[in-house]
């Protein structure tokens, strides 16, 4: 099987994956959720690094990469640090 | 001591399982805090294993980036205040679309130095700059209207639908012929393209929108990340794009069916800003007037009552009321009053924003309902507070089928014995219409800054001692 048929595969079932879980999330949190997929839609920062480090990587590539990754780390510091400010709120009936 | 690449898949299997387990944790707010532990877990173990492998061999520019959008994101996410959440994630958004567009110009430029490009490859290249683009602007423009930058008004012209579809054909046509006869110049005019659609899609979409607005560009950075994966043949982002590209897609549907109204309708519809005046019922209950209440109205029916219902909405969060009313909700409780909340699934400016203002207030999550938990309570409710709230709570929505806005689901407010409605003037809500509430013979409207009127509440039952 060609790889870019086994992504395709990884692409639909993780699709599944995706749906199953979000219905179950509760809509109190719904605000956190997507700040938290904002945090880990910040792996784009994987791209981001093999852009900016890699051996091939000219000086235009190597800074759009350093951009890439400085946009992406922002979202992955950004979006979970917010995300468990947030949570913290989120607390029971004291006494 | 670079890993090799079967360690590195593995490595980021164990990420995609922890990013998979942190949404998870989502599911209660008692599991959610351990969920975005999980989630930094996942992201600490993806970068290690990306940096580990031998595909990067140097490090300055990626220990720069990392450094300095670190101390960015971080002070940012200290600083933000909850009622720019909506603002802070659509920012957020637009970076992931800008990453993606960077990562695939980067990848093009770094395989064709290497001679390693394929029309396979720069059909994926394409798809990761047009969705990146079109999230990138798209959510610059929601971050305008949300900021206050740009006006809220849906900006509506003839020929817009015509306009889009030539663009993003264009922009689709670009994309193939770069594929198959890697001409650069077809790879720019499609960028460019791709960047004006993100721009003229979102445009048009009022304020009123904005929570289905959000979690669709929160959808498309989700899909944006999943063809960077595709790209790089890394089944680690194209499973965290399918993640976060159904999650927003689903918030979007959720939110869609709390308005009653299709996604095609709100891409395509510019709702919200104009007035539609007339109407069957409505002009006549227009001519009944409404009442109007003091503060001290509304508490003598309050401090005695069994339940008391608060429904908040955009309004609230505007005056920054939340803290007063935490302050109100103590007080009530002190005098053995029942008080809880009720949450439209549409109320502020991006899906459960409301229910992160009250957690703010430090309000606890279990006063704090949904609608269809809440509904059934509003009749057996002695006062029923509403908070800057308007549309979400129009009985016009069940009754008047010649309403803009009939069919969708509301909070039934006005069965509670008194309805208390804080509003600063008669001004009707996003969709324009009015609101029916008003004119019900239990129903009175406390005129004034939500804020000042719920210190004032609080003040007032204060006062009354014991």
């Amino acid at each position: 099987m060609p790889d870019t048929l086994v992504a395709l595969y990884v692409f639909v079932l993780a699709c599944f994956v995706g749906y199953f879980v979000i219905w179950g999330v509760t809509p109190s949190l719904h605000t956190p959720l997507v700040a938290l997929t904002n945090a880990i839609s910040g792996i784009v920062i994987v791209g981001a690094l093999l852009v900016a480090g890699a051996e091939s990587a000219g000086t235009t590539a190597k800074i759009m990469g350093f951009f890439a990754v400085l946009l992406a780390s922002i979202n992955v510091f950004g979006g979970f640090l917010v995300t468990n400010r947030m949570l913290a709120m989120f607390k029971k009936k004291r006494k | 001591m670079a890993i090799s690449a079967n360690t590195q898949a593995l490595a980021y299997l164990v990420s995609a399982v922890l990013f998979i387990l942190g949404l998870k944790g989502l599911t209660h707010p008692a599991s959610a805090r351990r969920g975005n532990f999980f989630g930094m877990a996942g992201m600490v173990i993806a970068i290690g294993a990306t940096l580990l492998g031998n595909e990067v061999q140097s490090y300055g520019y990626i220990a720069a980036g990392i450094l300095l959008g670190g101390v960015i994101g971080s002070v940012i996410a200290a600083r933000v205040r909850m009622t720019a959440m909506p603002q802070l994630v659509a920012a957020l958004h637009s970076f992931v679309g800008m990453a993606a567009v960077l990562v695939a110009l980067g990848t093009y430029l770094n395989r064709s130095a290497a001679g390693l490009l394929e029309p396979v490859l720069m059909g994926e290249i394409s798809a990761g700059i047009v969705i990146g683009a079109i999230t990138f602007s798209g959510s610059v423009i929601a971050f305008g209207k949300l900021q206050g930058l740009i006006s809220g008004a849906p900006v509506i012209f003839k020929g817009q639908h015509l306009l889009n579809a030539i663009i993003g054909l264009v922009t689709v046509g670009l994309a193939v012929w770069f594929a198959t006869s890697e001409q650069l110049w077809a790879l720019v005019v499609m960028t460019t393209l791709a960047f004006l659609l993100g721009f003229t899609l979102i445009i048009p979409i009022g304020g009123a929108d904005m929570p289905v607005i959000i979690s669709m560009l929160n959808s498309y950075s989700g899909w944006a990340a999943a063809a960077t994966g595709f790209t790089l043949g890394n089944n680690l982002l194209i499973i965290v794009g399918a993640l976060v590209g159904f999650s927003g897609a689903i918030l979007s549907y959720i939110m869609c069916r709390a308005m009653n109204r299709s996604i095609l309708h709100v891409v395509f519809g510019g709702f919200g800003g104009e007035s539609e005046t007339g109407g069957s019922a409505q002009a006549t209950a227009i001519q009944k007037g409404v009442k109007s209440a003091s503060v001290e109205d509304a508490i003598y029916w309050m401090e005695d009552a069994n339940k008391v219902i608060i429904v908040p909405g955009y309004g609230m969060a505007v005056a920054q009321a939340q803290h007063a009313l935490k302050e109100l909700m103590e007080l009530l409780e002190e005098k053995g009053v029942e008080v809880k909340f009720a949450i439209h699934p549409v109320a502020g400016r991006m899906p459960g924003h409301m229910n992160v203002l009250l957690a703010e207030a430090d309000i606890p999550y279990d006063h704090v309902f949904e609608m269809d938990e809440i509904n059934p309570e509003f009749a057996t409710a002695d006062v029923a507070l509403v908070v800057g709230a308007n549309d979400v709570t129009n009985p016009a929505a069940r009754t008047d089928p010649s309403s803009p806005i009939y069919g969708m689901p509301i909070l039934e407010v006005g069965k509670a014995r008194h309805v208390y409605v804080i509003k600063r003037s008669m001004r009707p809500g996003y969709s324009g219409v009015e609101n029916l509430l008003y004119y019900q013979d239990n129903c009175s409207l406390i005129f004034g800054d939500a804020k000042e009127v719920c210190e004032g509440l609080a003040t007032a039952l204060k006062g009354q001692g014991h």
